[in-house]
Order: C-alpha cells, then sequence, then structure tokens
C-alpha cells in the first residue's frame, strides 16, 4: 500500500465501500469500550478512596491550580470542535481543509500539554509528588498522597492518550493532503475523531472530579 | 495424633456439623444428577449408535419449549435451596454470640500469634477450652494470611491493616490443624500451628501454669500504659477541658459524625481512629488529632483497643476519677 | 508441510502451499496462517507449563520438600499458572480454531481487521517473551493470583517483568475479541443470519464480549501493582492508605470472567461435535446459542465469589453468591441439550466425539462442585484448599483442553489436509481421561480434608491422596503426549484428507481441505438452518469442491 500514495483502496477482503465503513466504525466503537473499562478501573479506585476519605480529598484537591485546569478544559473542547470540522472536511473531499482543521487540532493538543506540564512542574515543587519527598501541610498527610498518586495515574494516562493521539495526527498529516481520504473512504479521519472526542470526554469527567470537589466545602 | 479418617476431617466445632449438611446435601444432589445424566446419555450411545456408514439421525419435528422450561426451572430451584442454606450457615459463622471470649490472632510471615484474654501469648499453638464460645479479632502485620483450621470448617483471612472476626465453639477434645490458607510468601507452607480443644478445668490449670506461655504483655493495664505514655489523657479526658470525645462507655455505641453519619465505635473504628485520625470526625470536635501510624506497633493498638474497650461510663477506669456521669449513647469516642 | 508431487497430479494451490518463504508467514495477514502461527506459540507455552506441572506433582508425591527448596516450588506454581492461563487457556481455543474457523464459518475471505490480527499474535508473542525472560531470570513468586501487598512489597521475583509480559498480552487478547465481533457482525455471507451461525461462533461472540470489556480492567490493575511497586506508591498497600482487597475486586472482575473466556469456546467446541457426529440437528440450538450470551453477561457479576472469605461484607458476599447460581443455570441448559441432541440421533464414537463425551463428563464435575463453591457455607470450608485446585482444572483443564483437543481432532483435517490414525488417537483420548480423573479427584478429598494450595510441604496423612495425584499426572502427561506425536506425524504420512471427511454440515466442509487462500472459490449463499441433516439416510452429496 505504501506505493499508491494516493486514494486508499478497498481492501481484498471486503466486498464494499460500505462493508469496510461499517467494520471500521464498530471496530473504532469496541476500541473505545475497551478504553473506558481501562480508565474505570481507575475511576473505581477514585471512587472508594474519596468515599472513605472525604475531607483528606477536598482539601488535597485545593492544592490543584483551578484555573490552569479550567483553561485546559476550554483548549480541550475547541479540539473536538476543530476535530470534528477536519471529519467534515474529510467527509467533503475538502483536502485543505482537512489539513488546516488538522493542523489546529495538534496546535491545542499541544497546549493542553504544556498548561499540563506547566501544572506537573508546580507539583514538584511543592512536594506533591507521591513518594518519599511528598509533603502536606492537611490533617493527614497518606490520604492526601492518596488523591495525588490517583490524580497523577490518571491524568497522567489521560496525557499519554493525548501524546498517543497527536503522533497518529502528526503521522495523518501526509496522507491527508496527498489526498488518501476520499469521501467515499475516509474511515481513518473518521475513528481518529472517535479516539479525540473520547480523549476529551475522559477529561471532561476527570475535571470535576479532581480540580471541583473541594471548592463547596470551601476550604 | 490427628483423629483423622483418611476420607474425612474430624468434626470438632458446631459448624462443622453444619456445613458438612449442606455438603452432603449437595454431594448427594451432584452425585444424583450426574450419574442420571450419564446414565442417559449412555443409553442413546447404545440405543442411536450408528448402523449403515450412510445413515443420519432422524429429524424431530416441534417444539421442545415445554421441556426446556422444566429444565431450566428444576436447576434454578434447587440451587436456590443451596443458596439460602448456604447463607444460613454463613450467617450463623459471621455472627459471634455475645458472651463469646475474646482472643487475638496475628499473622505475620510466617507464624500464628495468639493472644488469649488476659494477654498471655502463644506462638503456632492455640489452647482453648471446649464448648466456650470463642472470637477472634485477627490482624496481619505484613501480608495476607488466612486463619484456617478445617476441623472446625472455619477459616478467615487475616488482613493488614484492619481487623477481621472469626468464631467457634470447639465441641471435641483433641489437636487439630491451624493452617495459613492465603499464599503469602516463601514459607507459606511452614505457617502452620496447632489447636489444643481442652477440658474447661484442664484449661484453667494450663492457663495457671506459666510453663506454655510467653510474656504477659497485652493486658488492659498496659494499655492504660500506653495510653498516658503516648499522652492520650492531653486531649482524651472525661472533664470540662476535654479538647477530644469522651472515651468512656464509646466502645459499641453509635458515634455521630460531622456530615451526618454514625457509625458502631467497633474495633476497626477504633483502630482507624488512632491510625487514621482525620478519616471520621466527630461531630462537635476540631480534626486536631495527629496520627499515631508507624508510632504504635499492631499488638500496642489491641492494648489501646482492650483498655477503651474496659473504660466504663461511671469513671471507673484509669485517669477518671472526676468524670462527670454522662449518657453511654453521648457521641464521641475520638479526635 | 511438503507434499509429495507426483507428475499426473499438481498439488492444487491452497493457503500452506503458495509460499513457504519464512516472510510469507512472518508477515502474513491471513487468518488461517495467523492461526497457524498461535499454534506453534500455545504449544510451546503448554509444554512449558505442563512440565512445570510434573515437577510440582513430583515434589508433592512425599510431604517433605525434598525435591526444591520453598521459594523454587512457590516460583514453579506461579509460573505454571501465569503461563497456563495467559499463554495457552485464554489464546488457546480462540486464537488457533476460532482465528482459523470464523472467517470460514461466516463465509468470509478473512477477518475484518487482518493485520490487527497479526498485531495481535506479535503482542502476544512479545508478551510471552517477557514472561519468558522474566522467568528465565529467577521466576515470579506471587502466584498467578498478585495478591497485594505480597506482589507489591514482599515477593522477591520478577514481578514487574512479568507483569508487563501479561499486560502486553492482555491486548493481543482484546484485539482478537473485537476482530471476531466485527467479524460476526459484519462480514456474514449472504442469507447467513444470526440464528443460522454455528453454535461455535456464537460462544466466540459471547467470549469475545468478555475479551474486550474485562481485559483491560486487568491491564489496568496489572499497572497499577506495577507502579505501587517501582515507585513505592500506590493504592492497595495500607501503607499508602490502600485497601488490598480493592485488587482483589479488580483482579477478580477480570478473572473470574476470564474462566468463561477459557470455557465457553470449548462449549462451542462441543456443540459442534456432538450434533456431527450425531448427524442430527442440535436440540434447543437458541437455548444453547442465547446461553452463552447469558453466561458472558452473567460472569461479569460474580467476582466477588473469589472474596468470601476475603473481609469482605456479609451482604457483599450474599449477593455475589445469589448472583453466581444464576450463572450455574445455561451451563446446565447447555449439558442437557447436548444430550438430548443424541436422542434419535445416529451416533458415532469417532476419536472427537469422545473427547466432546469426556468433556461433558468431567464438565458436570467442574460444574457442580463450582455450584458447592459458589454456596457460602461451603466456601467457607475449602476456600483456597485442594478442593479449589481440583475443581477450577476439571473446569479449566478437563474441559477447556478437552474442547480444545476434540476442536483439534475435528478439524485437524480441514487444517492440515490430511487425516490422523483413528485408532491411536481413539486410545489418547481414553488415556486423556483417565488420567485425568485419577490426578485431580484426589484432590477434591484433599480439600475437604483441609489441605491449603500452594503448599510446599503438607501433614503427613495427606500423602495417600497425593500419591494418587501424582501417579494420575504421569498418565495424563502421555495422554498429551500422544496427540502430539500422531498429530506430527499425520503432516508427513497422514492420508489424504476429503473436503469434508465428517460429513458435517457448515460453510467450512464447503471448501476444500486445507483451504484456498480466501477460503472460497465463490462466496458461498446460505439457504439453510445450521445443521440440516438430512432425516434417515445422507444425501448421495453433491461432491464438495476440490476432492
Amino acid at each position: 500500500m505504501a506505493s499508491e500514495p494516493k486514494a486508499a483502496p478497498l481492501a481484498h477482503h471486503f466486498d464494499s465501500y460500505l462493508q469496510q465503513k461499517e467494520s471500521a466504525s464498530l471496530g473504532m466503537w469496541l476500541f473505545l469500550g475497551q478504553e473506558i473499562m481501562f480508565f474505570g478501573g481507575l475511576f473505581l479506585a477514585y471512587t472508594v478512596y474519596r468515599w472513605r476519605y472525604a475531607s483528606a480529598f477536598a482539601a488535597a484537591s485545593n492544592d490543584l491550580d483551578l484555573r490552569l485546569g479550567l483553561l485546559n478544559t476550554v483548549v480541550l473542547i475547541g479540539s473536538s470542535l476543530t476535530i470534528a470540522l477536519a471529519v467534515r472536511s474529510a467527509h467533503l473531499g475538502k483536502r485543505k481543509d482537512l489539513v488546516g482543521f488538522l493542523l489546529a487540532t495538534l496546535a491545542l493538543g499541544g497546549v493542553f500539554l504544556g498548561v499540563k506540564s506547566i501544572e506537573y512542574a508546580q507539583k514538584f515543587a511543592h512536594h506533591l509528588v507521591p513518594g518519599p519527598h511528598f509533603r502536606f501541610e492537611g490533617a493527614d498527610p497518606t490520604q492526601a498522597q492518596m488523591f495525588f498518586t490517583l490524580y497523577f495515574f490518571m491524568t497522567g494516562l489521560h496525557a499519554l492518550h493525548m501524546i498517543v493521539g497527536m503522533a497518529i495526527l502528526v503521522w495523518m498529516l501526509r496522507p491527508a493532503a496527498q489526498g488518501r481520504w476520499t469521501p467515499d473512504n475516509h474511515n481513518f479521519v473518521e475513528g481518529f475523531g472517535l479516539y479525540w472526542h473520547f480523549v476529551d470526554i475522559i477529561w471532561i469527567f476527570l475535571f470535576p472530579l479532581l480540580y471541583l470537589i473541594g471548592r463547596h466545602h470551601g476550604a | 495424633m490427628f483423629p483423622n479418617s483418611p476420607v474425612f476431617p474430624p468434626q470438632a466445632s458446631t459448624l462443622s456439623h453444619k456445613v458438612d449438611a449442606l455438603f452432603f446435601f449437595m454431594l448427594g444432589g451432584a452425585i444424583f444428577f450426574s450419574l442420571l445424566i450419564v446414565a442417559v446419555l449412555v443409553f442413546f450411545l447404545v440405543k442411536y449408535r450408528r448402523r449403515h456408514p450412510d445413515e443420519s439421525g432422524r429429524v424431530l419435528t416441534g417444539h421442545a419449549t415445554l421441556l426446556e422450561i422444566t429444565w431450566t426451572g428444576i436447576p434454578f430451584v434447587l440451587l436456590m435451596v443451596c443458596f439460602f442454606w448456604g447463607a444460613h450457615v454463613f450467617f450463623g459463622a459471621s455472627r459471634p454470640p455475645a458472651d463469646a471470649a475474646q482472643y487475638y490472632v496475628y499473622g505475620k510471615q510466617w507464624m500464628w500469634k495468639v493472644e488469649h484474654p488476659d494477654g498471655k501469648r502463644e506462638i503456632n499453638a492455640f489452647h482453648v477450652p471446649v464448648g466456650v464460645p470463642i472470637k477472634l479479632t485477627m490482624t496481619s502485620e505484613d501480608v495476607i494470611h488466612d486463619f484456617a483450621v478445617p476441623a472446625f470448617r472455619l477459616k478467615m483471612d487475616v488482613l493488614p491493616g484492619r481487623y477481621t472476626t472469626a468464631w467457634f465453639k470447639a465441641t471435641a477434645v483433641g489437636q487439630y490443624h491451624i493452617f495459613c490458607d492465603q499464599y503469602c510468601g516463601v514459607e507459606h507452607s511452614k505457617m502452620v500451628g496447632t489447636i489444643y480443644v481442652m477440658e474447661p478445668q484442664d484449661y484453667r490449670a494450663w492457663v495457671a501454669g506459666q510453663g506454655a506461655f510467653g510474656p504477659a504483655g497485652g493486658t488492659v493495664a498496659s494499655g492504660a500504659e500506653l495510653f498516658v505514655s503516648k499522652a492520650c489523657t492531653t486531649c482524651h479526658r472525661p472533664d470540662s477541658s476535654a479538647r477530644a470525645p469522651i472515651l468512656q462507655g464509646v466502645f459499641g455505641s453509635k458515634v455521630a459524625l460531622l456530615g451526618g453519619q454514625t457509625v458502631t465505635a467497633d474495633e476497626n473504628y477504633i483502630r482507624e481512629s488512632i491510625l487514621n485520625p482525620q478519616a471520621k470526625i466527630v461531630q462537635g470536635y476540631q480534626p486536631i488529632m495527629p496520627t499515631f501510624k508507624d508510632q504504635l506497633s499492631e499488638e500496642e493498638v489491641i492494648q489501646l483497643i482492650k483498655y477503651i474497650k474496659d473504660l466504663k461510663p461511671e469513671g471507673a477506669a484509669a485517669g477518671s476519677a472526676t468524670a462527670a456521669p454522662e449518657a453511654p449513647a453521648v457521641p464521641g469516642s475520638k479526635s | 508441510m511438503s507434499e509429495t508431487v507426483t507428475a499426473s497430479e499438481a498439488p492444487r494451490e491452497n493457503y500452506l502451499n503458495r509460499d513457504h518463504s519464512v516472510a510469507s508467514w512472518l508477515l502474513t495477514r491471513d487468518h488461517k496462517r495467523i492461526a497457524i502461527l498461535y499454534l506453534i506459540g500455545i504449544s510451546i507455552f503448554f509444554a512449558l507449563g505442563g512440565l512445570m506441572a510434573v515437577l510440582i506433582r513430583a515434589e508433592l508425591a512425599t510431604p517433605q520438600g525434598d525435591l526444591f527448596p520453598a521459594d523454587v516450588y512457590n516460583r514453579l506454581f506461579t509460573m505454571h499458572g501465569i503461563l497456563m492461563i495467559f499463554f495457552f487457556l485464554i489464546p488457546s481455543i480462540p486464537a488457533v480454531l476460532g482465528n482459523f474457523l470464523i472467517p470460514l464459518m461466516v463465509g468470509a475471505k478473512d477477518l475484518a481487521f487482518p493485520r490487527i490480527n497479526l498485531l495481535s499474535w506479535y503482542l502476544y508473542m512479545v508478551g510471552a517473551s517477557f514472561t519468558f525472560v522474566s522467568m528465565l531470570w529467577g521466576g515470579i513468586d506471587t502466584g498467578w493470583t498478585f495478591y497485594t501487598p505480597l506482589s507489591t512489597t514482599f515477593a522477591t521475583g520478577q514481578v514487574l517483568l512479568t507483569a508487563v509480559g501479561i499486560f502486553i498480552a492482555g491486548f493481543s487478547s482484546i484485539l482478537t475479541g473485537l476482530n471476531f465481533i466485527v467479524t460476526i457482525h459484519r462480514m456474514r455471507a449472504p442469507g447467513l443470519t444470526w440464528f443460522r451461525l454455528p453454535l461455535f461462533v456464537w460462544a466466540h461472540y459471547a467470549t469475545s464480549i468478555i475479551q474486550v470489556l474485562g481485559t483491560p480492567v486487568i491491564a489496568i490493575t496489572i499497572l497499577l501493582v506495577g507502579a505501587e511497586r517501582l515507585f513505592h506508591i500506590g493504592v492497595f498497600d495500607p501503607k499508602y492508605g490502600g485497601d488490598p482487597v480493592l485488587f482483589q475486586h479488580l483482579f477478580w472482575f477480570y478473572s473470574h470472567p476470564a474462566v468463561y473466556i477459557m470455557i465457553l469456546p470449548a462449549m462451542g467446541v462441543i456443540s459442534e461435535l456432538v450434533t456431527c457426529f450425531s448427524r442430527k440437528k442440535i436440540f434447543g440450538y437458541h437455548f444453547i446459542a442465547l446461553s452463552s450470551l447469558a453466561i458472558a453477561v452473567l460472569g461479569f457479576l460474580v467476582w466477588g465469589h473469589h472474596l468470601f472469605i476475603s473481609g469482605q461484607s456479609v451482604v457483599a458476599g450474599t449477593i455475589f453468591s445469589f448472583l453466581s447460581m444464576f450463572v450455574a443455570v445455561p451451563s446446565a441448559v447447555k449439558v442437557f441439550n447436548w444430550t438430548a441432541t443424541l436422542y434419535k440421533g445416529s451416533v458415532s464414537l469417532e476419536t472427537p466425539m469422545l473427547y466432546a463425551l469426556g468433556f461433558i463428563g468431567v464438565f458436570l464435575i467442574g460444574g457442580l462442585t463450582g455450584v458447592m463453591l459458589a454456596t457460602l457455607g461451603i466456601d467457607i470450608h475449602v476456600h483456597d484448599t485442594y478442593f479449589i485446585v481440583a475443581h477450577f482444572h476439571y473446569v479449566m483443564v478437563g474441559s477447556a483442553i478437552m474442547g480444545y483437543l476434540g476442536g483439534m481432532h475435528f478439524w485437524w483435517p480441514k487444517i492440515t489436509g490430511r487425516l490422523y490414525p483413528a485408532f491411536i488417537s481413539k486410545v489418547a483420548a481414553v488415556v486423556v481421561f483417565i488420567g485425568f480423573n485419577v490426578t485431580f479427584l484426589p484432590q477434591f478429598i484433599l480439600g475437604y480434608l483441609g489441605m491449603p494450595r500452594r503448599y510446599h510441604t503438607y501433614a503427613p496423612e495427606f500423602q495417600t491422596w497425593n500419591v494418587m495425584s501424582s501417579a494420575g499426572a504421569t498418565v495424563l502427561g502421555i495422554g498429551y503426549l500422544l496427540p502430539v506425536l500422531y498429530l506430527l506425524w499425520s503432516l508427513k504420512y497422514g492420508e489424504k484428507a476429503p473436503a469434508n471427511p465428517w460429513h458435517a454440515t457448515g460453510l467450512e466442509w464447503q471448501t476444500a481441505s486445507p483451504p484456498p487462500l480466501e477460503n472460497f472459490e465463490v462466496t458461498p449463499v446460505v439457504t439453510e438452518d445450521p445443521y440440516s441433516y438430512p432425516d434417515g439416510t445422507l444425501r448421495p452429496k453433491e461432491v464438495p469442491v476440490g476432492v
């Protein structure tokens, strides 16, 4: 397939473009189903410990930077819009628009990761990274450390998904520019769109769970 | 030494008869239905064996919905019988009688330590009187272990960081195995002991003799000493300057927590309050208590619990001579 | 796979002989060749795991630990469990027979995602290599269950390396399941409606659901274990404020359904065998098909029955016991329907049928003892004893491997184009059945007597039954060795197989043995219900293609 950079052909074992498209789409949804279960284990652990260590979690949550979290939420929602527009461009066969929206998505993803690394650096500077150097002024450092353990696991796994997504975005730029994806056959772009939306949705859950739980205590 | 039949373990507790009765019921059912199915299979195999190379089976017409419903329904009903019977046995095994004598069990790689009510200890051996209900409160100092006495049909995991309980009433004098049933590392299979069931008078005589015991330690008095030496009395004091809940009579009472829930002050709760004081805050108090994690051994925590259990509301216990009378259900056990 | 070529008949081109280069195998996207690659992989790990089983049984012939030190023994049973479960049983029937047969059975040219299928095999091999290296590097001493905090803090073996291996192999399993589901949904031949699918396909559909939805949970759990061990931070060790029972919940949320990953495909095989060797439409097709789905769904709700005595609340234990009873019903329904299929059939005891009957026998025992374990009042006595060991070997070794061997003997002519010797294969089936029961029946007695599992040394009064079990293991080992020998022999010397040696129904038998590259010369069209045998006498059937 590498020898023909132009429009993607119908794979040999499919009878029609429709069958190929439906297979790709079902496959992607199943993949996202397993992703949900993958994150689900962490969400379960979070739920158990938040219920058990409610006040420590609320206190620890106040050490997260709400403004940066909010900024990242807006950035990711914006990137969901640009990737949706990219899929639409592929569907309409607008090659230049497709490349443009892919680039925009890539940029927004970069902003998100940049902000995230600033946050991580702050946590590191404030000794809030779990481990031997963890320091927490509140009443129960062990329980606060559990919060930060889960914070780093959940946001770290999310960031890893962002990085994988951005790597795929970079790879997509060339075939997009060459017109590999036609209105008939752009399953890859659609599948990637679903993936990117999924990564956004995970963040939409992470943000309130991690950043907002302490707020209503006013602590 | 162990009165064992080669196919069946000795029955030496009140629970063992109940478990065995259920087991024989299910074993009988299993054998009956297995033989029935095998008999039908063999009958079909013979009767409908292929007689010509190009023979095929007969085409059956009609639906067998009624048959399908029958052989779905009957197993289901039988399974429900097993479930309810099993749950009944399990509930009995989980709830110790109120008058059970309190023993403590510590598991550690790779030995069992047992603490008698008077604080004396023994290792990999456990002497108990026959006919007396005995409650075990158990914890582990490292990994998960499992305290199992097959002759009693008794088994419970022993976890680090919390207490689990089990109870038994031995019915036959003799010596029986204690096994660790949860894989716990290199010498897992050496984490075994012997339980000695004795006539009550023999047990009393044995308790009176010092020979078999290790040093006494885990008593109420040693708990009282800890309570003072760890400065618990600074805040937990039954007078008007108390900054922490009054502990007299708290054990077994309902405690109202910040946020409106209530919790029963059992051993797990008191343990948590000592080691993770912020986990549950008693209503009306500030979360000021520091953690005693890493400052107390598991055995010292048990000593403190024993002491707190012993604190009576009427001001009979250590350092509470001036205690004002208070209601037993007063909210507050802790920081 | 050498073919004897005579001048008069050039061999027809098939998936095996069209290209012999190594690259054509290692880069293949043909589901049939990938199935063969899996067959080689799982056979190696079955042999390794089996060797460990032999060593374990040898050690247990005496109460003292006279063959190995305790630490070595612990590493042996841990690696035995990990290899057999993650690298043999879970991929066995799905990745070999399922991979080979599902596209054929649905009348497709390949699985929906051939490249992902190849990726699955590579992930499996990479994961297996990590585990293999960890074994060479000293092994792992946690038990295959990885219970915390033993695994995260106290164990001294190669926990991380093995965890990485299992993590990677997990994604192989997920992708295989994903591929199957999409193929079954989207690639069926014209006329092949859902209720015309072979029951083998239904069973794999149910299995795939578990693979896709269950495996990621063990993946994240094992990741957390690895991180806790590596960075000394985590969510399971009480030292860090964690709860070791949470690990058990997460672990069994996958690992209980994983039992159904092992047994459901075997049930699918048995359904095919029973109907073929009775030459009669299977009894209760819809009930068997839907019972597979019921087992997959209910299987996700019963994990807590592994935690009755783990410190889980009494209420939770009661609920899980109650739900576990439900999952027994669809299994029973299958057994009844298989039995009823023989009624007015034309039954012949070919080798695969012997395995099918053996399956029913051992599955009865495995299933009924499973009900006992789900009963709270019995589990408090036999939990974590040899009773459990016997039970899960009856289900996962007895039943699942009987199904696997039955399936291998049934489809071997289709896969390789060769027939194997009938008599010796029947002898082997009987030897496996006897050896298996002599090995594992005594373990039920040991368990009720109270002998704990994973014991390197044991009380002397348990010895008699242990000796019997070890003796049985010898017989069982011979029983497993025989098929390896005569099946390999048949590759070169076996008689050439016709397209449909058993007069079976099903699309896979309507193409040549071995099948051509894209499975069918012409896309088949399905016009009948499955297993439509004629009444009384076989049709003088239209000669299948390529014979």
